[in-house]
């Protein structure tokens, strides 16, 4: 008993040395904050780095994309997600304090509107599809299917998935009262499996076998025809920085990582498409 | 003699001892002024990051009184919640509707009807409910229950009217018959076949309720029903465990006494058992009412959470969503640095929902009080 303490002492006595150690080690630090779509590419990008370089430490932050500006602006974080394009306004502040945003497009992300695979309906357009959703057309009927209401599927309002589709489908027009709202892309996905009556849009990466994805404006997403900014439902995805990094630099390899076949690894298996082949 | 010794006391032990006594019940104190504080600590807060919200009148209006819930747009955001609220309402009323019957009726079962073996055999196994964690509920609700819905609703529907209706209409046609013929039919051989005939209409007429609703099509499976029927079920460990004590706490007097002036055991359970526990039972309902109100992953998971009030009101095969989904839903992006209307939104909900679980733990309170002056 009394070997088993003091083996447990000594245990920790060294964990918190090596901890002290690895403190004080860690010499350079990168802040990340903003979009809560682009995080978790930050995240997996972070694991990444670390391994090569553990003299590294990465805190990463998703309070939003308008959060990360302010943060930039305030020179809180080093590097900025967004899941937009900064507005106007914040790039002016940025420039007023002496900031001077660059944008790296890290990845796409593309949306795909599901539909059961009972479903006749094998496309719509964007206007078809915005009607849907605020409600204007409720019957399948009405779009060459069968005489039955349309379930509406929507992610959540916290979600950037969401925001995505409300700004470029519904052009952020309110969604439908009778929408029905989940909380992931895979319980989306199991929603419209499930139910024959049912759309819903996710993230490119959720629609598989389970589900009929359409095409919008008569084109499939796929990576080839969101990276060609073919398919309508699809954004960049941005981290900024305060100017161009200093080549060679921890931000600077960071904000690359995404060109490396490593980088477009992580990017494709998180669901999103990346910027190059 | 070590133990001889410690028998005798001398004065600077006794001091000492009062001095460790002193000191425990001061250690218990504090232990227990723990969670009192908490409980004042979280009301404080709550109250605090909600008064923002409620300092503007008009949005306490239209709070209240639209069913208009926008709070992320960045121009023009709107704060209505009375679909929320009524979706709130609407399930924790449906929840009650299946689980207060049933879970009163099972432990009637388990204290009156079956034997002591049997009981204890099937109390802990309701009781097992309880530890199923809420989302393993929703998940259920959501991949199991609601395609079930889906695919056989109206045949789920129709044969579960029936056969809650069935038994009930044919025990209600009994004195029915004695209300209505009692004083015409003196034979008493007659009189039994009028009861039973009027039993089968009873029946029947169940039956006939029920048979259009067979073809009943549910277009979406995640609806107050869904989200009543898997709350009343988290509920029913609680409703049956308190109402069984509540029950067993009636004294034996009651029930011999009951029995021996020639009534009969169902007399016994809804004439003197039910009565006299019925404060009991009210506080097993009252707490199971508060496990429903307070659930926030399985609404979240079952009911849909839209932002509609079903129409017709009683709609129970729409989707709804309640105050508790709402925060969840919403908590991510509501602003908290910039203190936006859109955060305080959620803390005046949090304080209508602590609010109505007060007003609710103080009714159990009350009520308790006078179930247990009465059970000694």
């Amino acid at each position: 008993m009394k070997n088993t303490i003091s083996n447990i002492l000594k245990t920790s006595a060294v964990a918190a040395l090596a901890l002290c150690g690895a403190a004080a080690w860690a010499e350079t630090k990168i802040v990340i904050d903003g979009s809560t779509t682009v995080g978790p590419i930050s995240k997996a990008f972070a694991d990444f780095y670390k391994e090569g370089h553990p003299n590294v430490n990465i805190t990463i932050s998703e309070s939003g994309s308008g959060n990360g500006v302010k943060s930039l602006m305030n020179k809180a974080c080093d590097i900025a997600n967004m899941s937009r394009f900064m507005k106007d306004a914040e790039f002016k502040s940025c420039v007023d304090k002496g900031i001077r945003p660059v944008a790296h497009v890290v990845a796409f992300d593309g949306l795909a509107v599901i539909v059961n695979p009972k479903n006749t309906v094998q496309a719509l357009s964007m206007k078809q599809i915005s009607d849907i959703y605020t409600g204007k057309i409720s019957n399948w009927k009405e779009l060459g299917g069968e005489d039955a209401k349309i379930v509406i599927v929507s992610r959540d309002t916290n979600s950037g998935t969401y925001e995505t589709f409300n700004e470029l489908v519904l052009k952020k027009a309110p969604v439908a009262k009778d929408a029905e709202y989940v909380g992931s892309n895979g319980q989306a996905r199991t929603r419209v499996n499930t139910t024959k009556n049912a759309i819903a849009y996710v993230g490119l990466g959720f629609a598989d076998d389970s589900v009929k994805t359409l095409s919008v404006n008569g084109i499939l997403p796929n990576a080839k025809s969101v990276s060609s900014g073919k398919y309508p439902i699809a954004r960049p995805l941005f981290m900024f920085t305060d100017g161009y990094p200093k080549m060679g630099s921890d931000v600077y390899n960071f904000v690359t990582i995404h060109l490396s076949k490593e980088g477009r690894e992580i990017v494709s298996d998180l669901g999103y498409i990346p910027v190059c082949e | 003699m070590k133990t001889g010794k410690n028998l005798i006391m001398d004065v600077r032990n006794c001091a000492a001892q009062a001095v460790i006594a002193h000191l425990g019940r001061a250690a218990l104190l504090a232990v227990t002024v723990i969670p009192t504080a908490a409980v004042v600590f979280i009301i404080f807060f709550i109250a605090k990051e909600a008064l923002p919200f409620f300092e503007n009148l008009a949005n306490v209006r239209e709070f209240f009184t639209s069913a208009n819930w926008a709070p992320s747009r960045d121009t023009d955001p709107h704060f209505g919640a009375l679909s929320i609220f009524y979706g709130t309402l609407m399930v924790t009323v449906g929840s009650c509707a299946v689980a207060v019957p049933l879970g009163v009726l099972a432990a009637v079962c388990l204290t009156e009807i079956v034997g002591r073996k049997t009981a204890q055999f099937f109390k802990p196994i309701v009781e097992l409910l309880a530890a199923v964690p809420s989302v393993a509920y929703g998940f259920f609700a959501i991949v199991v229950f609601a395609p079930i819905l889906q695919n056989h609703g109206g045949a789920l529907i129709a044969s579960a009217v029936f056969f809650a209706g069935a038994p009930v209409a044919a025990i209600v046609a009994l004195p029915l018959v004695d209300v209505l013929f009692g004083r015409f039919i003196k034979n008493g051989r007659l009189r039994r076949a009028v009861e039973i005939s009027m039993s089968a209409v009873a029946v029947l007429g169940v039956g006939a309720v029920a048979y259009p609703l067979l073809s009943l099509e549910i277009s979406s499976g995640t609806n107050a029903l869904n989200a009543s029927i898997i709350l009343a079920v988290m509920a029913l460990p609680t409703i049956v465990s308190i109402s069984q004590d509540a029950l067993s706490s009636v004294g034996r007097d009651m029930r011999e006494g009951s029995l021996a002036l020639g009534a009969t055991r169902f007399e016994t359970v809804f004439k003197v058992l039910l009565p006299c526990a019925k404060s009991g039972i009210a506080v097993a309902v009252i707490l199971g009412l508060m496990r429903v109100v307070g659930e926030t992953m399985v609404v979240w998971m079952a009911s849909g959470n839209s932002l509609k009030i079903p129409e017709p009101f009683y709609n129970f095969l729409e989707p709804v969503r309640t105050l508790t989904a709402t925060i969840a839903g919403e908590m991510g992006e509501a602003d908290q640095s910039t203190g936006s209307a859109r955060y305080h939104v959620l803390f005046a909900m949090s304080l209508c929902l602590l609010l109505g679980g007060l007003f609710l733990n103080g009714i159990g309170q009350w009520v308790g009080s006078g179930f247990k002056s009465r059970g000694k």
